[in-house]
């Protein structure tokens, strides 16, 4: 008799978005592991055709509640390239702040409220909260000066309404930047306090030879700008990202998988570190190391430190931004509106997001391309689950499929980001 | 009036067609989450924890439009469950911006972004919630005002009606003496038409309304178009300024088809 057994989760819990999974193994035999996606397609790539490329960062930030400042950033910044925009200093420097600012209430809400949990074998952050008040506590702080950057910045913390084609509606005064700045030092601490809590997790032994691609800039740690390289020779500008990225149809489901060269790729914070380790403080680069992370870490399940490091990082280089903030002159600057193609990738807390755009001598958008993280993520995240299922094969039924949810939760899958993806026949009951 | 029970009320957290955005205000009151959570008893909040406990509910909030065959179903069952449903947020409440397609032809749409359409189940048209169920409260915005969540919410435990927002973002703008960029700008603002609770943010950053907590009871827009054209607004502009966010509401969907001369 053939031992058949399926694991299988309906409705993933702390995720973004609406996902599930099954893994079917046969005789200790892993056969088949799939990332399921219910969540209805918006089909936002349709609807910008005939808009005005000046709506599409309000338009696109609907994509995602969680990380609406990485679509405002894409979009603004393919628009710009297309009609030869170059900001002021200042201008980029806000950008870039107001970035820091996603990065890191996304990076708080991920680590504590949504990963750190499956460590612990708890059901959720209050649950952490019985045992550790003082974390959540603190982790709730961390994530509100990240949300206040982009409140004060952006408008508002969920799709904010200051950032526009050319900068942003309005600028903001040195004198508003001192209670963020003092929230910031206040909570720097804290992001030290997250490394090390995390350094103290245990980390399944799993690794894969991953390709991981991210951007890469030559003076800084990737956020709006750089080339899109790879740890096995890719190396090239935004222009070329559809020569070298596919999404297709799966056979096996609805959903589009996007791969390089018909390759499986990483995407996200393990691939940032991993790619631009030496552009990361070097006091940081240090204790990153010491913190149980290596060089070149091909373990995904760490990808829970690497966030802390990067929280760490992005609250210093917000109080650095701060500490040299110029008002610019101008809130944005000037163009001329002329018909144009443009694209440009920039780091979502979670991973690499394409957008391209079209549009004519008004402004109209022709033609609109948006690749989410978790599309490019999608194909890995199986790859992983059907790996982990593998190696872990011997696991009671339920500690196996608790192992297989925190798989996917290592890449902070955003499934409403993911303007591709299709309804699925899945049985809720 | 909400009941005063002698236990803690159950809350479920609901998901259907929507960016996460207005569920995630929850966890974004972060000075106030530890006593919400605290306060009730979380049956059903599959974003932030993997416990999930059966119905009744006490008070549901669902975040969300209805646009698949699944969905239309599951709103049913979920009301039958709900004591108090909720809707939170410009999706739920009106469609979204995904009812953008209520305007054009979804299968057209479809086959624009996606390869092999057939697999497709969807409803021909992204719906708020209340098209589908009875609901309790609307809370209105893309996204929702987290001070007007945390007024409900606090409600809600102690037995008071919610004082929500019904006056216009105009209203808000004035009493927090903005300048009126209708006046002084000549942009299309949509603030007299626009229902407040926002504080009329985008005024606050020099930046004319462009209606996030949808129309206000009552908004006037047949007269609202009027003075646009007055102004020499073009009529593509102010279509795409009443179709965003909340275009397939009542209000906005009549007066953008009006513009277009359709029925």
């Amino acid at each position: 008799m053939d031992d058949e057994k399926t694991i299988k989760v309906d409705y993933l819990a702390r995720v973004e978005g609406e996902g599930a999974f099954h893994v079917k193994i046969k005789n200790d035999k892993v056969q088949e592991a799939k990332l399921n996606i219910f969540e209805p397609p918006r089909f936002f790539e349709a609807f910008l055709r005939d808009r005005i490329i000046t709506e599409a960062p309000d338009i696109t930030a609907r994509i995602c509640g969680i990380c609406p400042v990485a679509y405002q950033m894409s979009s603004t910044h393919a628009i710009e390239k297309a009609l030869g925009i170059n900001v002021d200093a200042p201008i980029r420097n806000l950008r870039r702040l107001l970035y820091c600012g996603e990065w890191i209430e996304s990076h708080s809400l991920h680590v504590y409220f949504l990963h750190a949990p499956d460590f612990l074998g708890m059901q959720d952050a209050l649950e952490i909260a019985k045992v550790h008040p003082e974390v959540v506590k603190n982790a709730l702080k961390l994530k509100k000066a990240g949300n206040a950057i982009v409140k004060l910045v952006g408008g508002r913390e969920i799709h904010p309404i200051n950032v526009k084609i050319g900068g942003f509606y309005k600028s903001i005064e040195i004198k508003q930047m001192d209670e963020l700045q003092r929230n910031l030092k206040d909570v720097k601490q804290i992001t030290y306090d997250t490394l090390q809590f995390c350094s103290t997790l245990e980390f399944p032994d799993y690794e894969q030879d991953y390709t991981f691609v991210s951007l890469r800039h030559e003076d800084e740690y990737p956020m709006n700008e750089g080339r899109l390289v790879s740890n096995k020779g890719l190396d090239i500008d935004s222009d070329q990202y559809e020569d070298y990225f596919q999404e297709t149809h799966m056979p096996h489901s609805t959903t589009l998988h996007s791969t390089l060269n018909n390759d499986l790729f990483f995407t996200g914070p393990l691939a940032r570190f991993n790619l631009n380790f030496d552009k990361l403080p070097e006091a940081l680069q240090k204790l990153a190391l010491k913190s149980g992370l290596e060089r070149n870490c091909k373990n995904p399940f760490k990808s829970i430190l690497v966030r802390s490091v990067e929280l760490i990082y992005a609250v210093e280089e917000a109080i650095r931004i701060i500490d040299e903030y110029k008002k610019p002159d101008m809130p944005s600057v000037s163009y001329k509106m002329k018909a144009a193609e443009g694209s440009a990738i920039t780091e979502a807390p979670r991973g690499i997001l394409y957008h391209r755009y079209l549009f004519d001598e008004k402004g109209l958008i022709r033609d609109a391309k948006i690749v989410a993280p978790t599309s490019h993520n999608q194909k890995i995240m199986e790859h992983d689950l059907f790996h982990l299922a593998q190696k872990f094969v011997d696991l009671p039924e339920e500690e196996l499929t608790w192992k297989c949810e925190q798989t996917i939760r290592n890449y902070d899958p955003c499934i409403s980001c993911a303007t591709h993806f299709l309804k699925l026949d899945i049985d809720r009951s | 009036m909400f009941p005063v029970l002698n236990r803690k009320p159950t809350l479920a957290v609901w998901k259907f067609t929507s960016c996460d955005g207005c569920q995630l205000s929850i966890l974004d009151m972060e000075d106030e989450f530890i006593d919400i959570a605290s306060a009730f008893e979380i049956s059903m909040f599959v974003e932030a924890t993997r416990n999930q406990a059966p119905g009744p509910y006490d008070i549901s909030l669902v975040e969300g439009s209805v646009s698949t065959p699944a969905e239309a179903k599951r709103i049913v069952d979920i009301r039958k469950e709900s004591k108090i449903l909720v809707t939170i947020g410009a999706c739920a409440t009106s469609g979204g911006i995904q009812a953008l397609r209520n305007f054009s032809d979804v299968g057209e749409y479809a086959s624009m972004v996606y390869a092999s359409p057939e697999h497709l189940s969807l409803m021909k048209t992204s719906e708020p919630i209340k098209h589908y169920v009875d609901v309790d409260y609307e809370l209105y915005g893309c996204p929702i005002s987290k001070k007007v969540l945390l007024e409900f919410i606090i409600s809600t435990l102690i037995g008071k009606s919610p004082r929500l927002p019904s006056s216009s973002v105009c209203m808000e703008c004035k009493s927090n003496g903005y300048n009126c960029l209708a006046v002084t700008n000549a942009s299309p603002c949509l603030g007299p038409v626009t229902r407040s609770g926002c504080e009329a943010l985008c005024l606050s950053y020099d930046r004319p309304c462009f209606g996030c907590f949808g129309p206000k009871e009552y908004a006037n827009l047949p007269s609202m178009t009027e003075i646009f054209k007055n102004k020499n607004v073009p009529e593509d502009e102010l279509i795409r300024l009443y179709r965003t966010f909340n275009a397939h509401s009542e209000l906005l969907a009549r007066a953008s088809k009006d513009l277009e001369g359709k029925e």
